[in-house]
């Protein structure tokens, strides 16, 4: 009577899950080829710039793909989480910028041009070290993560939960970004770290950069997919889904709640400092901005589209909010937030479990399927 | 311990079955606790014995939910001590760390994880490690499975394993909840109105079941329904207005005049 909990870990993905990473598997190679070897003339040549942009939908959906791991599974709703994206790109930008050397327009070796511009005699502190590629991807991970982990203490061994903390995370945000804009902070004031000119080596205006840059973001999703699907059909996953159903039962089985949030937390802020760390070199710039209060709202905003609590719904929703963003930003740049907005409230209201979420019911109303098997558990919610 | 006996206000019944040191497992001692100025538990003073049913009445109101949550951690007392095992004071402690020291809780309103299915709601409260990368990795083994099977058997949801426990009637959901209580294996389960809305013949079957696992734990009853308390045929302690005021067999209390007072008198 009894079957297995825990099968093999293929089947660990799920059909939704498998067919995702086909798609990721399939466009990783596909559009490459279509950029490189078809011919400008042909039909099907992908131009640079669209694989620039495909890039930057990947990096958007990691970035999603963290809030979802943290918010569906765990119920920690996270409105600061472009921060720990900035951070992670700041982090690369320090990088791209130290790697300019003295081709800036004042021709110093060692100092970015901004600093020059203020009259900085030497490189401040914190900037030791980005010289190297591997220090810069150590920060990348390091300091998202060590900030999500001072943070994520204080507040959940407090308890600080559900609207409270969500505030909180909205303040920590907007605080970084009256920092960075501060041009005595040392990383480009209200301009920011631009005019990058090479990676590792590698002309950044070159396609085949681009279309590096772009296959590195697709691993990067999808090792961070299969990382972030063994978590959460682990026992782990059943603990962090049991509190964010009931976070005081949990306590009273004996489990720590405040360690697997954290830990989580931890965890989803380095997958959204290594999304903005890919981010950076494909857009050319980092700056404040990017750690804006609306900014994170609308990862969230992603999430909810796709469907939380599934993980490649908040993949789906970050590209098709992106995407719609692209269309709408050109061809109607007023009505954008408008339509945002509007779309929040009707997915709320009318797709509470996102597009993901219809799509099931709607399958679901076709044939009536069998009871779910057992692993399947945590997505439901 | 003869000090503890003292401090209980009244029935000379209570000294003389005053506990010995050992085997208390859990004592309350003077325990406080107020709110705005209400005092939900004042200067009370309870134990448990180790392999013993305890059973817990009084109006409502009279401090039982707030004595659980005192002993499982959820509330600190503004004055006393509250002893398990004779040596560890759980006022110092946390929920969790109240939990692995072997003290189970199953809610008045039944609380079980909805979404995930019965046979998970099981595995969550399996006893064991509760560290976060021990979650990452754990697999159960065999022992631990038919173990989760055997639990499943007792408590009548063999055939539910596999459903969602939000899909469980409310009678069910109890019977889950003992289950779980049941996979903690703790030296002390507190079981807070077990039965409420459960049918005749499946308050009976909780009784039975209560009084199986009393064998080898000690079980703190928290009960309305007196043909339920009857069943259990444990001691009684009858609380109000968050002191006791009476303790013994269920047709002793019943015949004190202070109890009948409280329940009819008003």
């Amino acid at each position: 009577m009894v079957r297995a909990t825990y099968t093999p870990l293929l089947a660990r993905l799920g059909t939704g899950g498998t067919i995702f990473l086909a798609v990721l598997i399939a466009a990783a190679i596909a559009v490459p080829i279509l950029n490189q070897a078809v011919p400008v003339t042909s039909a099907f040549h992908v131009p640079t710039y669209l694989v620039s942009l495909f890039g930057k939908y990947l990096c958007f959906a990691l970035l999603a793909l963290s809030v979802d791991l943290i918010w569906g599974y765990c119920g920690i709703l996270s409105l600061g989480h472009g921060a720990f994206f900035a951070l992670g790109g700041y982090a690369m930008g320090m990088h791209l910028m130290r790697e300019i050397g003295d081709r800036g327009v004042y021709g110093n070796p060692v100092l970015p041009d901004f600093m020059v511009f203020l009259d900085w005699a030497e490189l401040p502190w914190y900037w030791y070290g980005f010289d190297n590629f591997a220090f810069a991807i150590l920060m990348v991970a390091l300091v998202p993560g060590t900030l999500a982990f001072v943070f994520g203490w204080l507040a959940f061994r407090s308890r600080v939960t559900g609207v409270y903390f969500s505030i909180m995370t909205q303040a920590m945000t907007f605080a970084l970004l009256l920092a960075f804009f501060r041009n005595d902070m040392g990383f480009g004031g209200n301009n920011g770290l631009t005019d990058f000119k090479d990676v590792l080596g590698f002309d950044l205006q070159a396609s085949g950069t681009r279309v590096g840059l772009y296959v590195a973001s697709a691993i990067a999703l999808g090792f961070g997919f299969l990382l972030s699907r063994y978590l959460v059909t682990s026992r782990l996953g059943r603990v962090l889904v049991a509190v964010r159903d009931a976070e005081s039962r949990t306590r009273f089985l004996g489990y720590r709640v405040e360690y697997y949030k954290l830990f989580v937390f931890v965890l989803s802020a380095v997958l959204a400092g290594i999304a903005g760390a890919l981010y950076v070199p494909q857009v050319g710039i980092i700056n404040p901005g990017e750690f804006s209060p609306a900014n994170s709202i609308e990862i969230v905003i992603w999430v909810a589209v796709g469907g939380r609590g599934t993980l490649y719904g908040a993949v789906l929703g970050a590209i098709l909010v992106n995407y719609a963003k692209s269309y709408f930003t050109g061809a109607l740049p007023d009505l954008w937030l408008f339509v945002l907005g509007g779309l929040f409230i009707f997915v709320t209201i009318f797709m509470p479990k996102g597009v993901v979420g219809a799509v099931t019911a709607l399958k679901d109303k076709v044939k009536p399927v069998a009871p779910r098997p057992a692993t399947q558990g945590a997505s439901s919610g | 311990m003869a000090e503890v006996a003292h401090k209980v206000e009244a029935p000379e019944a209570i000294v003389a079955d005053a506990p010995t040191p050992g085997d208390t497992l859990l004592y309350l001692e003077s325990v406080t606790v107020s709110f705005d100025g209400f005092k939900a538990l004042n200067d009370l003073n309870l134990y448990a014995q180790a392999r013993r049913m305890e059973a817990v009445i009084g109006p409502n109101g009279a401090g039982k939910t707030t004595m659980m949550d005192v002993i499982s951690g959820k509330t600190r007392p503004d004055q006393g001590r509250v002893i398990f095992r004779g040596d560890i004071d759980l006022t110092k402690l946390d929920e969790a760390a109240i939990a692995n020291l072997g003290i189970g809780r199953k809610f008045q309103k039944p609380t079980v994880f909805e979404n995930h299915t019965v046979f998970d709601n099981l595995e969550l409260a399996l006893k064991g490690d509760r560290g976060v990368f021990h979650a990452v990795f754990k697999r159960l083994d065999a022992d631990e499975r038919a173990r989760i099977e055997e639990v499943l058997g007792i408590i009548s949801l063999t055939e539910e394993a596999y459903r969602r426990a939000g899909d469980l009637s409310h009678g069910q959901k109890q019977w889950l909840e003992i289950g779980m209580l049941l996979m903690q294996d703790p030296e002390l389960l507190m079981v807070d109105e077990p039965v409420a809305g459960m049918t005749d013949a499946e308050t009976e079957q909780t009784a039975d079941l209560l009084r199986a696992i009393a064998e080898t734990h000690s079980v703190l009853v928290v009960e309305h329904d007196m043909d339920f308390v009857r069943a259990l045929d444990s001691r009684v302690t009858v609380l109000h207005e968050g002191s006791v005021i009476a303790q013994g067999s269920l047709d002793s209390v019943q015949n004190d005049e202070r109890v009948i007072e409280i329940y009819l008198g008003r």
